[in-house]
C-alpha cells in the first residue's frame, strides 16, 4: 500500500520561490538560479512513493537536500510547491491545528544530535510526545516504560540524558519516537553520530523492531553501507534532485547516472546482489517419476549437450543432481530399472534465493556443477553457474569502476 | 565653528518634560500607584518582622541554595549590620531593592522572552536598553523628580529603569541559547508555540534568567543608594549625610553595611542560578 506519495515537490529558500521554480522547469540548474537570484534550491521536483511498512532510505551527500526533503514530510520546513499525500491526505494543505494533531499522533522523529531535553529524565523524555498530547501521567509513563524496554533501557528511567553514553541517548530518542506509536517515523541521520560498532548494533535493533510492525520508516543517511543494510528501498539525491529510487540491487545493477555510479564506487557487489537475482533457467530439469527415467535423462542431457541435470518432484521441489557420468555408470551397471535417486551426486548443497553472492561463492567455485537455487519452500528457482557469476561481477565492475 | 549654539536641545527637553508634568499628571500617578503600594508593603513588613526572623530566613535561604558556609556568613553579616545600628535603614533598602526587582522581573522577563523569539523586536528594543544602561544614573533623577516628586517611590522608579536591562538581555540570551534542534524536536512531536516556550525554552533558559535576576538585584542595590540624592531613605541617606558633613566614620560604616548586604544577596541569588541539570 502506498503510504506516502510525493508529487512535484519543491523547496526554494528565498524571497520568490515561484520564480525559481519556473526557472528550474525551464531548465536552469541550481547554480544558475543561485547566481542569478541568490535563492537556494533545497528540493527540485521530487516524485516518489513510499510503501507502508518499508524502511525507505533517502541517501545523498550533505547539501543534497535530503534533510530538507524529510522535514517537509512533517512540515518543519514548509514546501514551496507540490503535494505530499500521507494516508491519502495532502499534508501541505493541512491547517495548523490539524498539522499539530498529525504530528502528535501519526509521525515522530529521531534526530542525529539526539535532541533530548536535558532538563527531563529518561522516562520524561520518552514520554515527551505523550505529555504534549495531554496524556495522563500514569498512562504516558506506562507507555514510555514500555518503549524504553523495547530499546533495552529498563532501569535507566530516573537518569538524565547527560549521564548516558551516545548510543544509549539515541535509544532514548528512539523510545521517544516509539512511545507515541506513530505509523511513520522519520529518522534524520539517526545513527551517524554513533561510533561504528554501536551504529551497526542500532541498525540491527531497528530491523528487529521493524520485523513485526507495519510502521513506515523514512531514514536519512549519507552512509551507503547503512543504506544497503537497512533499506528496503533507497532514494538517491543530488543537488536537490532525486536521481534514482529503487531496491539496493536495482540501483547497484542499473545505476541511473554517473553520480549514482560514483556513489556506489567501492561497494562490493557480491554483498548486495542475491542468488535469486542471477539465477538462470537454462539447465535441464527432470521431474522424477516413480520408476526408471535414467536412460531418458541421459538421452536428454546428451541431446542438449549438458553435463548435469536437476531432478525435481512434481511440486518442483529440488531433489538432487544427476550427471552424464553418473547416469552412464548406471546404464553400464544395468541399473536402468532403478529409481533415478541412485544416480544422485553426493555433497550437493543448495543456495537460497536471498543468499548474496558472497555467501554462495565457495559453493559455486568448488563444484563442477552450477549451484541449484531454491526458495524457502525448497522450490527450485534455477542455477548459478561459474560463468554467470563471473559475468555478473564483470558487469557490475563496468558500472562500478573501483 | 561652534561658537553659536544652533541646537538648543536642552530647552526642548525641558519644555517637553514640563509639558508632560502639566498635562499627563494622572498617567504618572497611575504608574506610581502600584509601586507605592508594593514598596510600602515590603517596607512596613520587613520592619515589622523581628530582626531575628529576617536573619534566620535569609540564613535558611543561603543554606538551601548553597550550603553551610554561606548560611553562617549571612548570619554573621546581617547580625553585624544590626549591631552597627543600621537595621532599619537596611530593611528599607532591602524593601526598595525587592520592590524594584519585582517590577523589573514582571516587565523584564516577558520583554526578554519576546526579544528572544523575535529578531525584529530585539532590534527595536536594543537601543533603548543601551540608553537605559549607559545613561549616567544621575541623569535619570531630574526628570524623575519632576514627574514623581522626591522620596522612596521616586527612588524605586529610577531604580526600575536602571536595573531592568540585564534581566531583559539575559532572558533573551537564555531563550536564544536553547539549541534549535530541541525546539525542532518539540515541534516535530506536535508542540504548539506556547508548549515550546513553557516546556522547552523557559526551563532551559532558567539558569541564564536567574543570572539576569542576580545582575538586576546588584544594579538595583547600587541605584537605590544613589537615589538617596532625591530623598530616598535607607542606607544611602547616612552615606550622603556623612559626605555632606565630612563624617568619615558614618559614611564608611554605612558603606560597609551596603557591601555586606550586597554580598549576601549576590551569593544567595548566584547559587540559585548555579543549579544545573546533571
Amino acid at each position: 500500500m502506498d503510504k506516502i506519495i510525493i508529487q512535484n515537490l519543491y523547496k526554494i529558500f528565498g524571497p520568490d520561490p515561484d520564480k525559481a521554480i519556473k526557472a528550474l522547469q525551464n531548465g536552469d540548474t541550481k547554480q544558475d538560479i543561485h547566481e542569478k537570484t541568490g535563492m537556494t534550491v533545497g528540493v527540485d521536483n521530487a516524485n516518489f512513493t513510499i510503501q507502508e511498512g518499508e524502511i525507505f532510505v533517502v541517501m545523498g551527500l550533505s547539501g543534497s537536500g535530503k534533510s530538507t526533503l524529510v522535514r517537509m514530510l512533517n512540515r518543519l520546513i514548509e514546501p514551496s510547491s507540490g503535494k505530499i499525500l500521507i494516508n491519502g491526505q495532502d499534508i501541505t494543505r493541512m491547517t495548523h491545528d490539524n498539522l499539530v494533531q498529525f504530528r502528535l499522533k501519526n509521525m515522530s522523529m529521531v534526530f542525529q544530535s539526539f535532541a533530548l531535553m536535558p532538563h527531563l529524565t529518561v522516562l520524561e523524555n520518552a514520554a515527551f510526545g505523550l505529555a504534549l498530547a495531554g496524556e495522563s501521567k500514569g498512562k504516558r509513563e506506562e507507555r514510555a516504560r514500555d518503549a524504553l524496554s523495547q530499546v533495552g533501557l529498563q532501569g535507566w528511567e530516573g537518569h538524565y540524558p547527560k549521564q548516558l553514553s551516545g548510543g544509549m541517548q539515541q535509544r532514548v530518542g528512539l523510545a521517544r519516537g516509539l512511545a507515541v506509536d506513530p505509523d511513520i517515523i522519520l529518522m534524520d541521520e539517526a545513527f551517524s553520530a554513533l561510533d561504528p560498532l554501536i551504529r551497526t548494533e542500532m541498525q540491527d535493533e531497528l530491523l528487529t523492531l521493524q520485523e513485526n510492525s507495519d510502521r513506515t520508516i523514512v531514514f536519512i543517511s549519507h552512509d551507503l553501507d547503512e543504506a544497503l543494510r537497512i533499506g528496503d528501498r533507497i532514494a538517491i539525491m543530488e543537488g536537490g534532485r532525486v536521481v534514482q529510487v529503487g531496491t539496493p540491487e536495482e540501483i547497484l545493477q542499473n545505476p541511473a547516472d554517473d553520480y549514482v555510479r560514483a556513489f556506489f564506487r567501492g561497494v562490493d557487489p557480491t554483498n548486495v546482489i542475491s542468488a535469486g537475482e542471477i539465477v538462470t533457467n537454462t539447465h535441464p530439469t527432470i521431474v522424477k517419476t516413480r520408476k526408471g527415467g535414467i536412460r531418458a535423462t541421459l538421452e536428454l542431457l546428451n541431446a542438449k549437450d549438458f553435463n548435469h541435470g536437476y531432478v525435481l518432484n512434481s511440486r518442483h521441489q529440488f531433489l538432487g543432481i544427476v550427471s552424464v557420468d553418473s547416469l552412464q555408470q548406471a546404464v553400464e551397471d544395468n541399473r536402468t530399472g532403478e529409481p533415478i535417486d541412485t544416480c544422485f551426486l553426493p555433497d550437493v548443497h543448495t543456495a537460497m534465493t536471498h543468499d548474496n553472492m558472497q555467501d554462495i561463492l565457495p559453493e559455486v567455485a568448488s563444484r563442477p556443477w552450477p549451484v541449484p537455487v531454491v526458495d524457502e519452500n525448497n522450490i527450485f528457482r534455477g542455477v548459478v553457474s561459474k560463468n554467470r557469476f563471473l559475468k555478473t561481477l564483470h558487469k557490475s565492475e563496468k558500472h562500478l569502476p573501483v | 565653528m561652534f561658537e553659536e549654539k544652533l541646537i538648543p536641545l536642552e530647552r526642548w527637553i525641558t519644555t517637553f518634560v514640563e509639558w508632560l508634568v502639566d498635562n499627563h499628571r494622572e498617567f504618572f500617578q497611575l504608574i506610581k500607584w502600584p509601586v507605592e503600594q508594593t514598596l510600602s508593603g515590603f517596607d512596613t513588613g520587613l520592619n515589622a518582622i523581628p530582626p531575628v526572623i529576617v536573619i534566620l530566613f535569609l540564613a535558611i535561604c543561603a543554606w538551601r541554595f548553597s550550603g553551610w558556609g554561606l548560611a553562617v556568613f549571612t548570619l554573621v553579616a546581617m547580625t553585624f549590620i544590626g549591631f552597627l545600628g543600621f537595621w532599619e535603614d537596611t530593611m528599607t533598602t532591602l524593601a526598595m531593592v525587592l520592590a524594584s526587582v519585582l517590577f523589573c522581573t514582571i516587565v523584564g522577563v516577558p520583554f526578554g522572552i519576546a526579544t528572544g523569539r523575535n529578531d525584529r523586536f530585539e532590534k527595536i528594543l536594543r537601543p533603548f536598553l543601551d540608553a537605559m544602561q549607559t545613561t549616567p544614573s544621575f541623569v535619570y533623577l531630574v526628570p524623575i523628580v519632576m514627574l514623581f516628586s522626591v522620596g522612596n517611590v521616586a527612588g524605586v522608579l529610577a531604580t526600575i529603569i536602571f536595573a531592568m536591562p540585564p534581566i531583559i538581555r539575559l532572558t533573551s540570551l537564555g531563550i536564544r541559547q536553547v539549541h534549535p534542534e530541541l525546539v525542532e524536536a518539540a515541534l516535530a512531536f506536535g508542540a504548539t508555540r506556547t508548549q515550546v516556550l513553557l516546556k522547552v525554552q523557559i526551563p532551559l533558559a532558567l539558569p541564564t534568567i536567574l543570572a539576569g535576576l542576580n545582575q538586576t538585584i546588584m544594579m538595583a542595590l547600587a541605584m537605590v543608594v544613589i537615589a538617596s540624592l532625591i530623598g530616598a531613605g535607607g542606607l544611602g541617606s547616612p552615606v550622603i549625610l556623612g559626605l555632606n558633613t565630612l563624617d568619615i566614620g558614618l559614611a564608611v560604616v554605612a558603606g560597609l553595611s551596603i557591601v555586606l548586604l550586597a554580598m549576601v544577596l549576590d551569593r544567595i541569588t548566584q547559587s540559585m542560578a548555579g543549579k544545573k541539570y546533571e
